[in-house]
């Protein structure tokens, strides 16, 4: 499978679970919403599925590598944009990309080809020279989203990143995001607002460190509203 | 090119930009060894008499005796700037990105080091520039012998800035770190007194400052720039050196990073 697979996946900190048993798919070229509210242990699978932290048991998949077996082919696949934002704001837009095109190992020429192409795609190339510190929310964000690309990643992971940018900056960058998933990324987009996930979106939602759902939005919620429903899934268990 | 050698390349510019955008650091850095060669050193000179002792072959002013164990001051200091650099990158989330590269780990963490140690020696120089317009020079065969002492010397406290960092986990500790680590490293070691002078004083403290790592790597320095070869601080500052980067390397380890680490 191409897409992004999780299975049986647990992780404590200490005695307290994270997670319990956390098990969803992701066809490639489709767009998943993570949804859940804080502390439902999001972050903690985000930290599993970039490997900044490690579980002994369950299996991540990415594109097919295992993340466990073979971490380096696996990480080569994963694009990912991070809650906190993590571009250098002393350095230009480029040479924030120029900096994540190094650690992947891609230089000179072809470097250059692919941000341009990168940024382009979130309208950000007319940006490239400015620095990060210059640039507003909204366009930091999209600049972030565009490194994620930088190295042609099948899967792309957002924690929740529209977070502190206004609506209309939300809702550009959700919209790109989606255009993506269109032209065939994996994506993987967590967040705790439910009005960024579509009818078609693929939905997983995490409560108290498990899957309390998945499916297809359209099919789980029926004509309620996300956010209702989210409500009324997360209450019923609380 | 080499992926290898892409990441170097990239990490140590990212380094040396981050140091120019940061003048007041450099300047600061400067400052803090002259202040003890000018004026601690002045003081001293007269309370302090030194007799002749290797690698020195004559009579030396007390200011001459302490450039080299200054030289290990500045790679002490921007050993633990870099490990501070590395907490704040942490908690601002940098860090994860150099974390999620599919590049090995212990990679991009000795481009790290390599990156921080290449800016301290800069600073070095520098400051031997200075104190050789201030009358206190070595033979100019010394300043290159000591090339490789202060690789040795700055990568050991770079990697002991990164053991240091991996284990602290909020800014607001590193205080601690100056009164634990760089106070007594620097103060129980042979850059600003012999160690015949503190063995005078106390056997005990003699003996801690015989096995203190800084003591080795401000020897090694200090041999090579006169010209001399000093095969036991060479030894020690090796091993230190080794020790440091092994255990900071297993402190970075994914499933450590994260135990017992509650968010």
């Amino acid at each position: 499978m191409n897409g992004l697979s999780v299975s049986n996946l647990s992780f404590s900190y200490g005695t307290k679970p994270a997670l319990q048993g956390v098990s969803f798919e992701v066809p490639a070229g489709h767009f998943c919403a993570l949804l859940g509210p804080n502390g439902a242990g999001k972050s903690t699978l985000f930290a599993l599925l970039t490997r900044l932290l490690t579980s002994p048991s369950g299996d991540i998949h990415i594109a097919g590598h295992a993340l466990s077996k073979t971490p380096r082919a696996a990480l080569a696949k994963l694009g990912i944009v991070f809650q906190q934002t993590t571009l250098d704001l002393d350095l230009s837009v480029r040479q924030n990309l120029n900096y994540f095109a190094a650690l992947h190992g891609i230089s000179g020429r072809d470097a250059t080809r692919r941000i341009d192409a990168a940024l382009d795609k979130l309208a950000m190339l007319e940006r490239a020279g400015e620095k990060a510190r210059n640039l507003n929310g909204g366009h930091r964000r999209r600049a972030e989203i565009a490194r994620a690309l930088v190295h042609d990643p099948a899967v792309l992971l957002l924690d929740e990143p529209t977070v502190g940018l206004d609506a209309a900056a939300r809702a550009a960058i959700t919209e790109h995001v989606h255009r993506l998933s269109d032209e065939g990324t994996t994506v993987l987009w967590a967040t705790h607002l439910s009005d960024e996930v579509g009818p078609d979106d693929q939905l997983v939602i995490l409560h108290r460190a498990r899957v309390l759902v998945k499916g297809t939005c359209g099919d789980i919620c029926g004509a309620t509203p996300l956010a209702e429903k989210f409500l009324t899934l997360t209450a019923s268990t609380a | 090119m080499s992926p290898y050698a892409t990441s170097l390349i990239a990490i140590v510019k990212r380094e040396a930009l981050r140091f120019i955008h940061q003048r007041e650091r450099f300047v600061a850095a400067l400052v803090r060894p002259l202040v003890w060669f000018m004026v601690f050193a002045a003081g001293f000179r007269a309370a302090l008499g030194l007799s002749i002792i290797p690698p020195y072959q004559t009579y030396i002013t007390y200011e001459t005796y302490i450039v080299p164990g200054l030289c290990g001051m500045i790679l002490l200091f921007n050993g633990m700037q870099s490990s501070l650099s590395l907490v704040y990158d942490r908690e601002m989330g940098s860090m994860k990105l150099l974390l999620t590269s599919p590049l090995p780990r212990w990679w991009l963490l000795f481009c790290r080091l390599i990156g921080s140690t290449s800016i301290s020696i800069l600073q070095v120089y520098t400051f031997l520039a200075i104190a050789a317009v201030f009358g206190v020079t070595m033979p100019l065969a010394g300043y290159f012998m000591a090339l490789p002492a202060f690789i040795i010397a700055g990568v050991m406290l770079g990697a002991l800035g990164l053991l240091l960092s991996s284990f602290i986990k909020q800014l607001e500790n590193f205080a601690g770190v100056m009164n634990f680590v760089i106070f007594p490293m620097f103060f129980l070691s042979s850059a600003l007194y012999p160690l015949w002078k503190m063995a005078e004083s106390s056997q005990l403290l003699y003996t801690i400052c015989a096995l203190n790592p800084f003591t080795h790597a401000v020897e090694l320095i200090r041999f090579a720039l006169y010209l001399s070869f000093n095969g036991t601080a060479l030894i020690w500052a090796l091993l230190a050196a080794t020790v440091f980067t092994l255990a900071a390397l297993w402190g970075y380890k994914p499933a450590r990073t994260g135990a017992g680490k509650k968010r």
